[in-house]
């Protein structure tokens, strides 16, 4: 067994469609070490959403293995947290029913005394106390989408899969929410998979970005982030952050076939 | 409820009654052409053993009508939300059932099932009301995001876990806005049978023998007892979707 939480080797799929089948995915490599942060980024329309699904085994890839924890994913696993762009929150709940709702569906060993005083202490640290009898129609979206990261890991998941959970944020709510994952991931360590559109975003959360190619996706580069300390928003203005977003930026216009591997155009 | 949520309404229907006595006094209508709301009150006095017993007939008709139609449509609904084959299936005879004049189906159910002049009532008014409410449930289950299943999808949960806990009551607002319309739409199927096979049965008889001794002010005042036992069972409807559905509805934001 490897030390590695996430293992994707050789993901190969395609979807059935009335004009033949559409190859999303093909040859996709990613490996994510227990406690890592990998965020994943690619041209739009490249299979990257169908990465989440396979990796939360909402779904079995044509070709190729998906490992969590050293077991091959075969169907839904309750050790894997999910958030998308859209909160999806429950109108009908409150906030705090709405966090406690994994809760209903994972065993758990907490007393209902208990789940509700983990959900009450995560709104806490994403700063959404107070709140916890609102409904969600009552919150801003940036909040409901603090709801929902909660939500995401109230049930202690060893992976946590968010889907552009900040792109239909405003700027400077996406720039809050960036530093409460950190706070989120020091108090309540993950093990995370990012999906983003934002190369400012993969290199400020993850440790380490992967360049997916265009459709059929491929891994068509890996990059190591070392920023060290801790992160604020002031570390996405220096030089070396201005490099490695140069470099991804380069690697972005392959993946779209804008340019060529020396530079040229295409 | 506050006052102004009583006041309004209440003013809004003493209004329409002031304008309506008035229209037919400036015309000059004799009670055989219009009648008008001062000729309502002798008539529900004259008759009002026969109201009490009509009424409740139509009523519990109706009701239990709208019950099968609410049984049998959410669950016609589900097959239509959950399965596109079923849906695909479905619609067009459904659509074209539902397009056939309930006046013409009267007849057949009387000679069907001869006698059965409560089940017949009752099956006219289940007829003519689940078509709303399988419509409602099936887009509401169909439209539902797919990232609402996969939340509880990815930890495992069934998929009756699912129905129960995010499906259904996501569907609930589209259920009540056509249960809504459905509840007038019982009645008339209720009274559509008892008018067109006339059994001397439920306030639709009471409106035939109103007919046939041209006495209008009794048809008048049948008229009227309807419309109060739908505007009764259409606010039974909207206190339980508060109850149910309440969070559907939003406060302004500012």
């Amino acid at each position: 067994m490897s030390d590695n939480l996430i293992e994707i080797k050789g993901v190969r799929h395609a979807y059935r469609t009335k004009a033949g089948p559409l190859p999303v995915l093909d040859g996709l490599e990613l490996t994510v070490p227990e406690g890592g942060f990998a965020a994943v980024v690619g041209p739009s329309g490249c299979g990257k959403s169908t990465l989440t699904r396979l990796i939360a085994g909402l779904m079995k890839p044509d070709h190729g293995e998906v490992w969590l924890h050293g077991e091959l994913v075969k169907g839904p696993k309750s050790t894997v947290g999910m958030a998308f762009q859209n909160p999806v929150l429950l109108e009908w709940r409150t906030i705090l029913q709405n966090v406690m709702l994994p809760l209903e569906i994972v065993p758990t060993k907490m007393s209902k005394r208990e789940q509700e005083d983990r959900a009450r202490k995560l709104l806490a640290l994403v700063g959404l106390e107070g709140f916890e009898d609102k409904r969600p129609s009552e919150l801003s979206g940036g909040m409901r989408q603090r709801a929902s990261l909660c939500r995401s890991i109230v049930h202690k998941p060893e992976v946590l899969i968010l889907d552009e959970p900040f792109g239909a944020l405003d700027a400077f709510t996406r720039e809050d929410l960036w530093q409460t994952m950190h706070k989120v991931k020091a108090e309540e360590p993950f093990t995370g998979v990012l999906i983003t559109h934002d190369l400012r975003e993969s290199i400020f959360l993850a440790d380490q970005v992967i360049v997916l190619s265009g459709r059929p996706a491929k891994t068509q580069y890996v990059m190591d982030v070392h920023l060290t300390g801790e992160r604020d928003i002031e570390h996405l203005y220096t030089p070396e952050t201005a490099e490695a977003l140069n470099i991804l930026r380069h690697q972005i216009q392959i993946a779209q076939g804008r340019t060529t591997e020396n530079g040229g155009a295409a | 409820m506050t006052v102004r949520s009583i006041f309004v309404p209440v003013a809004a229907i003493v209004i329409f009654g002031l304008l309506w006595e008035l229209l037919v006094w400036a015309n000059g209508w004799p009670n055989y052409v219009m009648a008008s709301p001062s000729d309502l009150p002798p008539a529900y006095s004259r008759y009002w053993e026969l109201f009490i017993v009509m009424g409740w007939q139509t009523l519990w008709r109706t009701v239990v009508g709208l019950m099968l139609a609410i049984v049998f449509g959410v669950l016609l609904g589900m097959v239509m939300g959950f399965s596109r084959t079923m849906r695909d299936a479905l619609y067009p005879l459904l659509v074209g059932f539902n397009a056939i004049p309930k006046a013409t189906v009267v007849p057949i159910v009387a000679l069907l099932f001869v006698g059965d002049h409560n089940f017949n009532t009752i099956l006219i008014a289940f007829m003519i009301s689940f078509f709303p409410i399988a419509v409602s449930v099936s887009i509401g289950l169909s439209t539902l995001e797919p990232e609402y299943r996969d939340i509880l999808a990815s930890l495992g949960a069934s998929k009756t876990t699912i129905f129960w806990k995010i499906a259904l009551p996501k569907t609930l607002p589209e259920f009540f806005g056509a249960l809504k319309v459905a509840v007038t739409l019982a009645f008339i199927g209720t009274n559509l049978m008892e008018i067109v096979s006339p059994h001397g049965r439920g306030l639709g008889a009471l409106f035939d023998s109103g007919k046939t001794n041209s006495d209008y002010p009794l048809m008048f005042a049948v008229l009227i007892a309807l419309a109060l036992m739908g505007i009764v069972l259409y606010y039974v409807v909207v206190v339980l979707e508060k109850i149910f559905a309440g969070w559907a509805e939003r406060s302004p934001t500012y």
